[in-house]
């Protein structure tokens, strides 16, 4: 009877469990949401930029528990024990191209990325445990993303940004490694983040040898939580991965002029989209037209956004989106929507693009032009130079301001420096237009904090103010560079060593797409943080700097010959300091005395050899010499025969 | 290196004229070629502790209110700082010590010979007098201290070494004038700026407390002639532990001072303690690898858990001649002197031909003494030829990338050679002449007997 009563409370108890966790289901499906989006963008050159933008969110733990079923456990851990607040993490192969790609939208300037891993981090820890968080930190993604980011734990490797990278953050810790190279093995535990992985959906597409075959690939992995923070304790973690790939479609040549390429999805990545990945909440693919493109073609063709002759889609496209409150007035970017909800195996998704007329435009740019090159020659010292130049888009800015005063372009720098680049802060030179400029006129603000030898890199951050009418402007470091002890040199000690890119920005500019949504009710995530007013960001090149090589081979010898110096100066100093002339020559008398015949018979052999008359030993100083180098001579081999007979009978 | 010299009047216009000279060059030089020179950037001329250019930086980081020890980059003294940091002539400033320093050591060397003569001729050996040859040896000496081409290179190359070895050469001429603050002054000064001059506490204590060098003592037991031991007595200057205590007195005042003045200067910025890492710390833990003339390539090199031992000996070499040689040479405290700025300038972290210019200088005073040392014109050859293929070398492994970082070390290490067998052959003959003059008296006791 009590083993049927248990039997019926157990029962009872399982089912109370069961439907418990039935409920538990529905509640995540309502709180957890992973989406997908794919953006396409035709390029001036030919190319095509194809961004991957994949999101999953969870609530907060304290009103959701600790429980997923979409958002990456690993993530998740590595939000809770390391307490962070926003994170991102980049690996990129190649340049981005901010001439012809574009340098002020939201997905340039937020997804061109230095080339290696870019990695930051905020932490919600106090102060003093930042420093440790990140170590802890940087081991464990690169346990996760088989990289060798763990390099970043060294101090030398990364900075505490006061202002210009992120304003207001004191727990940021930012670093990077331009020499990382980013493979599949990097791109595969990428994706194991994603629900659906690379089996189903958007990410379906990602072809390994199209991804890697392209231009510019930047992957990026970007974490918000407000777990930590009790003003936002609705915000639970937001992922965000996303991949950016330029891809260079075959290009068509008719009549020796190159076209602008047809491009299909198949075509680019050899794959399609056999369906939405069915853990998403929503798959989406958009085709972006530049406003530059949009109103070139308004030149061209006829108007009439639906009726365009220009070009035209395989798929018809399920909505269009026309960016509103735009920067330049004319030109308005389109965002043409297409949904892959009802795509299946039989019926693959497949876009095609195709032009019908030629036509030419360009990205709308940064307001300047930024390179960064290397200056003097020789390994002793050199000097960084940052230029700035001009572009069309700052051309335009007005050259007075509302308050009659000059109009300024601010622009903030930001630079790490690795120590064995002996930066000399105080031969920072601004020259504008080619005229140099004094140091108050032209800086705004200035922080640095210089590089330390194997301890710290030197920091500069730094808020230049210029005319907005400027040709060109430049600023210039002296350097000197450091020697490295033999053991801190790469294995490739001759290619040269990096200083990773600076960062440039321009506070008084947000990036910033505001598109009208027909329909309110889709609300795709990618589209909400183009939305996002943002700084616009560019990084200057990776400069490689060579350094001088000590002699890697020869340790020893010059340990040995060093230490050789050293007992000359030793041996010959004491020697002379207790030499006594006198008692020499007294000591030397008794033992002539004493000295039997074999020492006689050495001297005399010793003379013979040197083909010398012999002297008998007398109280002269030569001959005395010849006496002790005779007796020397004597206890060397008495000690040899010894050695001899002891490694003969004990071996 | 003795400069050979042949016109040994002892008139004065001849000296002046000399020395103007050298300063006009001086001028001429940095006023005609300020930049094509550009021995500021010579390794063998300014290193990590001297270089001006480190200064600047150190200077700029203060005055936009960081500490000057921020970063790796100043080494020096905060006091340097807030004298040289403001001035834009530097060069100007390092002439005029150059000059200084020179006059100093003329002025050393006058009392040296006055000295000298007078103890010989207490001791009567009248006879090894007229035997060699006088020169006046601090005209001399002045006069290869300031047209050494080391010095010059030096005073051009925006280095602080002009004034450090300015420094040293007051508190050695205040010893030898018994002026003890002046002495104390110089050699906490001496020792702040560049740490090494510490052991010159020796040869200072001798020469405040028993005056300039004499010929030892101990070496005349035989005089038992009553005339002769009443004139030494009357002359002998005994050891007086009073002027001892009022240096070590003064001393520690201007070290306090010192401290204070530094303190001050640092104290929106930094501490004391700081100041103490970033110059004493530095200079005894090597941390800068870059190449200098001397033989500390090594540390780029050594097995990293064998560096500390390495650095140890390295430093202790240095200490462990400091007594012997005491020792020895007590009765000579100028000479002592001379040898220990040698040693610490050929075993220092960071030497620099400054530091050669001043013992050249130095070994100068003792021209008449040393009259009889061998090697000269070989030794001689070999400084010529050394700092000579050590600029070629360097550029042959740093700017042009054709040459080996072991060419530029083996220049290094005949260098230190060289330098060495100097101080071993000078501390020999000085003994010889020790000997020599012993054997003169003996000879002249025995001949009165």
């Amino acid at each position: 009877m009590a083993r049927l009563l248990s039997i019926f409370v157990l029962l009872v108890f399982v089912l109370h469990v069961a439907s418990e966790s039935t409920g538990e289901v529905v509640e995540q499906i309502d709180g957890e949401e992973f989406t997908e989006e794919l953006l396409f963008r035709p390029l001036p050159d030919r190319k095509v930029l194809s961004h991957f933008h994949f999101e999953s969110r969870v609530p907060p733990t304290n009103s959701y528990g600790h429980h997923h079923r979409l958002f990456p456990k690993a993530i998740y851990q590595l939000v809770h024990k390391y307490r962070i607040r926003e994170m991102e993490l980049s690996f990129t192969q190649g340049r981005w191209n901010y001439e012809s790609w574009g340098g002020f939208d939201p997905v340039s300037s937020s997804n061109a990325k230095p080339p290696g891993v870019e990695l930051w981090a905020v932490f919600d820890v106090s102060p003093d445990q930042v420093d440790a968080s990140w170590k802890n930190l940087t081991h464990t993604l690169s346990g996760l993303f088989c990289a060798s980011i763990n390099f970043l734990e060294s101090s030398t490797t990364y900075s505490a940004p006061d202002w210009s990278f992120q304003p207001l953050s004191s727990n940021l810790r930012y670093g990077s490694l331009p020499r990382e190279a980013v493979c599949t093995e990097n791109l595969t535990p990428w994706l194991k983040l994603l629900p659906c992985r690379d089996k189903s959906g958007l990410s379906s597409l990602m072809d390994r040898p199209s991804i890697y075959r392209g231009f510019y690939h930047s992957q990026r992995l970007h974490l918000t939580s407000g777990e930590f923070d009790p003003m936002a304790s609705d915000h639970g973690i937001a992922l965000e991965q996303t991949l950016t790939v330029v891809l260079q479609p075959d290009a068509l040549e008719t009549r020796g002029r190159k076209l602008q390429p047809n491009w299909s999805m198949s075509s680019l990545f050899g794959k399609t989209v056999d369906g939405k990945c069915a853990l998403a909440k929503s798959s989406n693919v958009y085709v972006q037209l530049e406003g530059s493109l949009v109103h070139n073609m308004k030149g061209k063709g006829d108007e009439g956004l639906g009726s365009i002759s220009n070009f035209e889609f395989s798929v018809s496209p399920d909505r269009i989106m026309k960016e509103v409150n735009s920067f330049h007035r004319e030109h308005s970017s389109i965002l043409y929507g297409f949904s892959i909800k009802d795509h299946h195996n039989s019926k693959p998704f497949d876009l095609g693009f195709k032009w019908n007329l030629p036509v030419t435009w360009s990205c709308v740019k940064a307001p300047l032009r930024v390179s960064r090159f290397l200056m003097g020659s020789g390994n002793e010292r050199g000097a960084i130079a940052l230029s700035l130049q001009s572009t069309e888009w700052s051309q335009s800015l007005p050259k007075v301001d509302h308050n009659e005063e000059k109009c300024r372009l601010k622009v903030d720098v930001f630079q790490v420096v690795p120590w064995y680049i002996k930066v000399y802060y105080h031969t920072a030179k601004v020259y504008v237009d080619g005229v140099p400029q004094s140091f108050g006129d032209a800086i705004e603000k200035l922080s640095v904090s210089p590089s330390e030898d194997k301890v710290s890199p030197g920091v500069m951050e730094m808020s230049l103010k210029l005319p907005c009418d400027l040709k060109s402007a430049s600023l210039t470091l002296e350097f000197d560079k450091g020697f490295l002890h033999i053991d801190e040199y790469p294995p490739d000690a001759n290619q040269g060593f990096d200083i990773p890119s600076a960062i440039i920005s321009y506070p008084d500019f947000q990036t910033c797409m505001q598109y009208k949504q027909d329909n309110a009710s889709i609300k795709s995530p990618m589209v909400s943080k183009m939305q996002e007013k943002r700084k616009i960001l560019s990084y200057t090149e990776v400069l490689l700097v060579p350094l001088t090589t000590p002699d890697f081979s020869m340790p020893y010898n010059v340990i040995t010959i060093t230490c050789t110096v050293f007992a000359l100066y030793f041996g010959s100093l004491m020697n002379a300091l207790r030499r006594r002339v006198g008692e020499e020559e007294r000591l030397l008398k008794e033992k002539d005395k004493k000295s039997g015949k074999l020492p006689l018979l050495f001297s005399k052999l010793s003379a013979k050899l040197r083909g010398k008359p012999w002297d008998p030993p007398s109280s002269s100083s030569s001959s005395s010499s010849k006496f002790i180098s005779s007796k020397v001579v004597l206890k060397i081999v008495l000690i040899a025969a010894i050695a001899f007979g002891w490694q003969y009978y004990s071996g | 290196m003795e400069k050979p010299s042949e016109k040994s009047t002892k008139k004065q216009p001849w000296f002046w004229s000399s020395a103007v000279a050298s300063v006009i060059l001086r001028l001429v030089l940095i006023v005609y070629f300020p930049n094509t020179l550009n021995f500021s950037s010579r390794p063998e001329v300014s290193t990590p502790l001297t270089s001006l250019r480190r200064l600047a930086e150190g200077y700029w980081l203060k005055q936009s209110s960081m500490s000057p020890y921020a970063g790796s980059m100043y080494h020096g003294s905060p006091l340097l700082l807030s004298i040289l940091g403001p001035l834009t002539i530097d060069s100007l400033a390092f002439v005029i010590a150059d000059f200084i320093t020179a006059i100093l050591i003329r002025a050393i060397g006058q009392l040296l010979q006055v000295a000298d003569t007078k103890s010989l001729k207490s001791l009567g050996a009248t006879t090894h007098l007229n035997v060699s040859e006088n020169f006046p040896s601090g005209d001399i000496a002045a006069l290869v201290y300031l047209w050494n081409p080391l010095t010059i290179i030096t005073c051009l190359g925006y280095s602080t070494s002009p004034i450090e070895n300015l420094v040293t050469v007051l508190s050695i001429y205040g010893a030898c004038m018994r002026l003890v603050p002046l002495a104390a002054f110089g050699w906490v000064i001496a020792s702040h700026l560049s740490l090494y001059p510490v052991i010159l506490v020796i040869p200072l204590v001798l020469l405040v407390g028993s005056g300039l060098d004499t010929p030892p003592r101990k070496l005349f037991p035989y005089i038992d002639d009553d005339q002769i031991q009443n004139k030494k007595s009357s002359n002998q200057i005994i050891f007086s532990w009073r002027r001892v205590f009022l240096f070590f007195l003064w001393a520690s005042i201007w070290a306090f001072y010192v401290l204070i003045l530094c303190g001050i200067s640092l104290k929106d910025y930094s501490s004391l303690g700081e100041m103490f890492k970033r110059t004493y710390g530095f200079i005894l833990s090597v941390e800068d690898l870059s190449p200098n003339i001397g033989v500390l390539y090594f540390f780029a090199e050594v097995f990293d858990f064998f560096r500390n031992f390495f650095l140890m000996v390295f430093h202790i070499n240095i200490l462990f001649m400091v007594l012997p040689l005491a020792i020895r040479l007590h009765h000579r405290p100028c000479f002592l002197a001379f040898v220990y700025i040698a040693i610490s300038s050929i075993l220092k972290s960071y030497p620099s031909v400054g530091d050669s210019a001043l013992y050249l200088g130095l070994l100068s005073l003792f021209v008449n003494a040393l009259a009889d040392m061998q090697f000269s014109f070989f030794l001689f050859s070999g400084y010529l030829g050394t700092l000579l293929l050590s600029p070629v070398m360097h550029n042959l492994w740093i700017w042009r990338g054709t040459g080996n970082a072991n060419f530029y070390y083996a220049t290094a290490m005949a260098y230190a050679c060289f330098q060495i067998i100097l101080v071993v052959e000078s501390v020999s003959s000085m003994l010889n002449h020790d000997r020599a003059l012993k054997k003169c008296t003996t000879t002249v006791t025995k001949k009165v007997q």
